[in-house]
């Protein structure tokens, strides 16, 4: 089985920023692919991601689930490809994504989403 | 008139809009004009995704935006219409429904046939004329990214392209 590829697509320069720091962490290199979103038209950012994704399989994380980014991402994996849109990227998905893409797409997706919300907490004023 | 936005965005309906614009702005509704995203669910539902709550968005095509300006301008809240490009726009202000409004010209960007304006704008020799057309009944066209940004008067963006 192919391992699954991980393109990152964010605004600025945040996807970068991500990918390198999730690389630093992991001492890991290669797995993911950062896009920006930055003077790039709708239609060149989904052709730029198209050409990451390639055959597949492959999950483009975005941070904003709305936004250029996701628009681009959800737009090119509706192109035929075996691809899952992931959004609200966080550098706990990343990391758990390089250590885990040899997993079937499907299941690492809904994986990824738990570790996405299990990531997410809150220790208030009075719970610390 | 609760229309208080005009924009020209290729994005629609992205963080720019919502939050730069839509935030400060207080809007309320959204009308995104355009004639194949009317007839597009699944692009209805991509581009409402994040619209915050209580936040609605109607996607109408040019001949109903037009049949149905005074409808759509006339709602409760404060609203924004936003164009994919400067064609549809152009159809609005020749039925005559653009006088004395602002226009907001947010983000087109390079591809061929374009010539760079501004980091967020690139435009072709129609779509500069197109805004000419335009800016014969609006009040006013100019190009802002966001609220706080630097606003640039047409002449100086059709000025590059001519």
């Amino acid at each position: 089985m192919s391992e699954v590829r991980g393109i990152v697509v964010a605004h600025g320069d945040l996807a970068r920023c991500l990918v390198e720091t999730a690389e630093g962490i992991a001492g890991v290199s290669g797995a993911l692919v950062p896009i920006s979103n930055v003077e790039r038209s709708p239609a060149e950012l989904s052709s730029r991601i198209r050409e990451a994704v390639g055959r597949g399989p492959a999950i483009v994380f975005v941070d904003l689930v709305s936004g250029s980014c996701a628009h681009a991402a959800r737009s090119a994996a509706r192109e035929g490809a075996d691809v899952s849109v992931i959004c609200g990227v966080s550098l706990a998905i990343l990391l758990d994504f390089m250590f885990h893409n040899d997993m079937e797409l499907i299941d690492l997706s809904d994986r990824l989403i738990e570790k996405g919300h299990a990531g997410t907490s809150a220790f208030l004023p009075d719970s610390l | 008139m609760t229309l208080v936005l005009f924009r020209i965005d290729e994005r629609l309906l992205h963080g720019q809009v919502i939050v730069g614009w839509g935030m400060r702005l207080g809007i309320d509704y959204y009308v995104v004009v355009g004639d194949g995203l009317a007839e597009s669910d699944w692009e209805q539902d991509l581009y409402s995704a994040g619209l915050p709550e209580r936040t609605t968005a109607d996607f109408v095509s040019v001949a109903q935006a037009i049949e149905r300006f005074e409808e759509l301008d006339a709602r409760s809240g404060r609203g924004a219409l936003l164009t994919r490009g400067t064609g549809e726009m152009r159809a609005l202000a020749e039925a005559g429904l653009l006088a004395g409004r602002r226009i907001n010209l947010g983000g087109l960007h390079a591809s061929e046939g374009r010539r760079r304006v501004l980091t967020y704008v690139c435009l072709t020799r129609a779509e500069s004329e197109d805004l000419k057309i335009i800016a014969e009944t609006a009040s006013r066209v100019t190009a802002r990214d966001l609220p706080a940004g630097r606003e640039v008067e047409l002449r100086d963006l059709v000025d590059v392209v001519d």
